[in-house]
């Protein structure tokens, strides 16, 4: 069926469709392109670090450099400490900055808030890392696990700031107008009501904001430091995965480089299990 | 099943409606009247839609004649939009969509093998149920977006395209002035004859409109029916309309549908004052609708 | 049942409802004054984190900001043994790579995009973009390890191959053994970038109206001309703030550039040249710094570096606002 009308549509027409089909193929391998790296990343990781993690990888502590064996359990450790320190001070302000921002949306102060959370997660990582040396480092007069905590807790507040608040938004009102209209005050109903309805986009946030604070390593550079033995202490240096893996990949041991790509397979279940978490939730929103 | 057909003579069939052997589906099909095949621009055969395995309208016999106005009327779901997106091949655009039958163009089957349903759109053109004016693209663009895919890049030739196209949707004097304005910058009104001026623009033989004039208010509807008036001596319209008196005041021959099937068809005059079917008076009378 | 559009309008009303006059002009009880300072007052932390975050940068910087002002950006020297610093050659080193990161990566990620909002079934969607997703959640040291080990041997075959047979050309023309350099290190950042890009631009294309899209369609446009000339088009705002987010991590990315940035303070003259970045500078140099004037010089680097995104960040905004009039799909 033929409605070019003449000799050049028809040749357009030729053009069109073979345009048409290398766009095709375009977009193809775009996606392609694409899912081919996550496959050699992931591939990577796997082959070299699946093979390095034993018993002793996760218990034992670092052996000095040269001699193989020993353990990252300190590292470990470590990052569940710190960034777990980190939590506990960025979720509070993180939540109730998001409250104060959906439940009086009256004030002015709220979209400012909203606004500089979303100007603070685009943050470089290394500068929130001077900003924690400047904070807590240079007055205390040494590296700390809790000024890396106080740098991840500045990464971490405006991820939580932004999904409990998107959570709040998707409350329905009339929960809250029920909640009122039986006498309850606003600040009971928002604790008792808006709160633990929206409880599951609320962890959803803290689990990608811890998360993501595990796999930073740049703040950790003046911050934690490092520490081959271990600490608990917070008020000391602390070792943490992301820095030991960067300490090792850049060393010149064998040994290391190995132990650095089992620390990254660590790394990436976590990755893997918050990202199936996310998504379980994701879900599970849209069925309720 | 019915057929379609056309009713050549114009008697009235009142008594036959109480005839149990005119109800729905006993109907003895009445043999084809012959048309000129220039005065038959549509012709549908035994067309069946599908969603998925979801069968949404059933075997559709239906002629569109040439330069002439058609209407499909009946109520919500009845399949007369499903039915009308299968005329220019856009109902396989929907995930799931599926057609069987036939659809002749002056003769052509549009789903025929090989046949481009880019090509058929460009003769079959359409208008949808809300003005799906382009934003990022100025009046002017949007008139002649359809126009230029054909390679045209001579530009004195799309501003003559767009004047002409434009008053022949009764916009120009309107906008004449402010052709690089966004197309978004006009009333609901001016948008949907904006979007005919661009359908207008392909030259098509045949112009299919969704429920044109749904979204807009009665003054911007009176127009757009005044302008199909004068388009159906260019252009041969199918027109879907759930307002009867709209298919009443603008269209020749009227089809009504219900649940997916054709129930009757024929001159608009005729179906209105004395509607062959029950099912038809009872929907033209307000029984159900 | 013949309702085929799902337009914005919608989403954006039905946000808008939720928006209901809460009573909190009325805060009668004494819990709910209480409540309300409350939180207020971990609003006003989150402002205070942001002012700290400038003034502690600017007091860290202050004695190099004395001694050099602003002769700092247009400097090329950073020499600690004459104890002379400054970052024009290392703010060079980092937009370049950002903006060969961006060219690398931009049109695979929108074409990714596309191929997922337009091309592919609804049902495979969460299929090809869960691997996507997982790929933008990967730390930036396990994406500088891979790179270190795994990229770095390739690129540094492709460079030799290069230079011995482009070697004419000034940007093949450097070190090209080293593997390490500005190529690497967009290539790395390319890779971190794709995934967030194309993730948001999906969400962004999968607005588009299907009117519109069927409108191009019912004109007699292939699929392509009709994704070209009014989905990619309407979704223009929603695209460009997809990019610049891509641009902001690019600029800011840290450990992956470090470890295949290449170290070196230097003018880039080749796409081979192991140039620093801003972030990669303070990263290496940081714990070796042992006097005031050096650690300061580097937190000045890093009030740089913040400045910068901040100007990109606000310049972004400026512009999806003056680009916002009329339809157009934008990200919230």
């Amino acid at each position: 069926m033929v409605t070019q009308r003449n000799a050049a549509e028809r040749r357009h027409y030729q053009f069109r469709r073979a345009t048409e089909q290398l766009a095709g193929v375009g977009m193809v391998l775009c996606a392609a392109v694409t899912v081919f790296f996550l496959l050699m990343i992931l591939g990577y990781v796997v082959y070299h670090g699946a093979s390095a993690i034993d018993w002793q990888f996760l218990t034992a502590l670092p052996l000095p450099p040269g001699e193989p064996g020993g353990g990252i359990a300190n590292a470990l450790v470590g990052s569940v400490l710190v960034v777990a320190c980190a939590i506990l001070i960025a979720m509070p302000v993180g939540l109730g900055a998001a409250i104060f921002v959906n439940e009086f949306p009256s004030a002015r102060l709220g979209r400012v808030v909203r606004f500089m959370a979303e100007v603070l997660t685009g943050v470089p990582s290394i500068v929130v890392g001077l900003f924690a040396y400047a904070l807590v480092v240079r007055p205390m007069g040494s590296f700390s696990g809790l000024s890396g905590s106080i740098a991840y807790a500045f990464i971490m507040v405006p991820i939580i700031l932004i999904t409990s608040h998107e959570a709040f938004r998707l409350v329905p009102p009339s929960l809250r107008e029920a909640s009122l209209a039986l006498g309850v005050p606003k600040w009971r109903t928002i604790l008792g009501v808006v709160l633990p309805v929206s409880r599951k986009a609320l962890l959803t946030g803290a689990v990608l904001a811890f998360s993501r604070a595990l796999g930073e390593a740049a703040p950790m550079l003046f911050t934690a430091f490092g520490n081959p033995f271990w600490n608990l202490n917070l008020g000391k240096p602390i070792a943490t995965v992301p820095m030991l893996i960067y300490t090792y990949a850049t060393g010149p041991y064998d040994d290391w480089h190995r132990k650095a790509w089992a620390a990254s397979f660590v790394l990436m279940i976590v990755v893997l299990v918050t990202s199936v978490m996310t998504r379980a939730f994701l879900r599970g929103q849209s069925d309720e | 099943m019915n057929n379609g057909g056309l009713q050549m003579k114009d008697e009235r069939f009142v008594s036959d409606r109480e005839n149990p052997e005119n109800d729905d589906k006993s109907r003895p099909s009445k043999p084809e009247p012959s048309i000129a095949p220039e005065q038959l621009r549509l012709k549908v055969e035994g067309l069946n839609v599908y969603y998925g395995d979801f069968r949404a309208v059933t075997d559709i016999d239906l002629q569109i004649r040439t330069n002439k106005v058609t209407a499909l009327i009946g109520p919500s779901g009845c399949g007369k939009s499903t039915f009308i997106r299968c005329l220019n091949r856009m109902h396989e655009v929907t995930p799931g969509g599926r057609v069987e039958g036939r659809v002749l163009l002056d003769g052509q089957d549009l789903y025929g093998p090989g046949v481009d349903p880019v090509d058929v759109r460009r003769r079959v053109g359409m208008v949808f149920q809300k003005p799906n004016v382009f934003p990022s693209m100025s009046i002017q663009d949007n008139v002649a977006s359809g126009y230029k895919l054909n390679g045209v890049r001579d530009h004195k030739l799309i501003v003559e395209k767009v004047q002409k196209s434009l008053k022949g949707a009764a916009l120009w004097d309107e906008v004449k002035d402010k052709l690089q304005q966004p197309g978004t910058s006009l009333s609901g009104g001016q948008q949907q004859r904006l979007c005919i001026a661009r359908a207008l623009a392909v030259d098509p033989e045949v112009l299919l409109m969704d429920e044109p004039c749904s979204a807009l208010d009665p003054i911007a509807t009176a127009k757009i029916e005044e302008l199909i008036h004068e388009l159906k001596d260019s252009v041969t319209i199918v027109i879907v309309t759930h307002n009867m008196q709209q298919a009443a005041r603008v269209s020749d021959y009227t089809a009504f549908f219900y649940v997916g099937e054709l129930v009757e068809f024929g001159e608009t005059g005729t179906l209105f004052t004395t509607p062959q079917k029950r099912q038809t008076e009872d929907y033209i009378t307000g029984r159900f609708g | 049942m013949s309702d085929h559009s799902q337009t914005i309008d919608g989403a954006v009303s039905s946000r808008s409802s939720a928006r209901v006059v809460h009573h909190d002009t009325r805060v009668i009880n004494l819990g709910d004054r209480l409540f309300y300072r409350l939180t207020q007052a971990f609003a006003l932390i989150v402002i205070l984190l942001a002012f700290l975050l400038v003034f502690d940068l600017f007091r860290g910087a202050w004695e190099a900001i004395q001694t050099f002002g602003l002769k700092f950006l247009v400097g090329t020297t950073w020499d600690p043994v004459k104890r002379e610093f400054s970052t024009l050659p290392t703010i060079i080193g980092t937009l370049v790579k950002a903006f060969i990161a961006l060219l690398l990566a931009v049109p695979i990620s929108i074409g990714s995009a596309v191929f997922i909002s337009f091309y592919i079934p609804k049902w495979l969607r969460p299929v090809i973009s869960y691997p996507i997703e997982l790929l933008a959640g990967v730390p930036s040291i396990v994406f500088g390890l891979w790179g270190l080990f795994v990229m770095v041997p390739v690129i540094r075959s492709l460079q030799i191959w290069l230079k011995a047979n482009f070697g004419w050309f000034f940007l093949f023309n450097g070190p090209a053994v080293y593997g390490v350099g500005v190529l690497s290190g967009s290539v790395i950042l390319a890779i971190m970038i794709i995934p967030i890009i194309t993730a948001i631009s999906r969400d962004i294309l999968l607005t588009v109206p299907r009117p519109q899209i069927e409108g191009m369609l019912a004109l007699g446009a292939t699929k392509w001309e009709a994704i070209w000339k009014v989905a990619l088009p309407y979704a223009r705002v929603g695209l460009f703030g997809a990019v610049i987010l891509g641009l902001g991590r690019a600029i800011g990315e840290t450990m992956a550039v470090t470890m295949v940035g290449g170290n070196s303070f230097d003018l880039i003259h080749s796409l081979f040249d192991p140039v620093h970045s801003m972030a990669s500078q303070i990263a290496s140099e940081f714990t070796e710094a042992t006097y005031s004037l050096y650690v300061s010089s580097l937190i000045y680097v890093g009030l740089v570096l913040f400045g910068i995104t901040i100007i990109i960040s606000l310049c972004a905004q400026f512009l999806i606002w003056r680009l916002s009039k009329g339809h157009v799909a934008v990200f919230e």
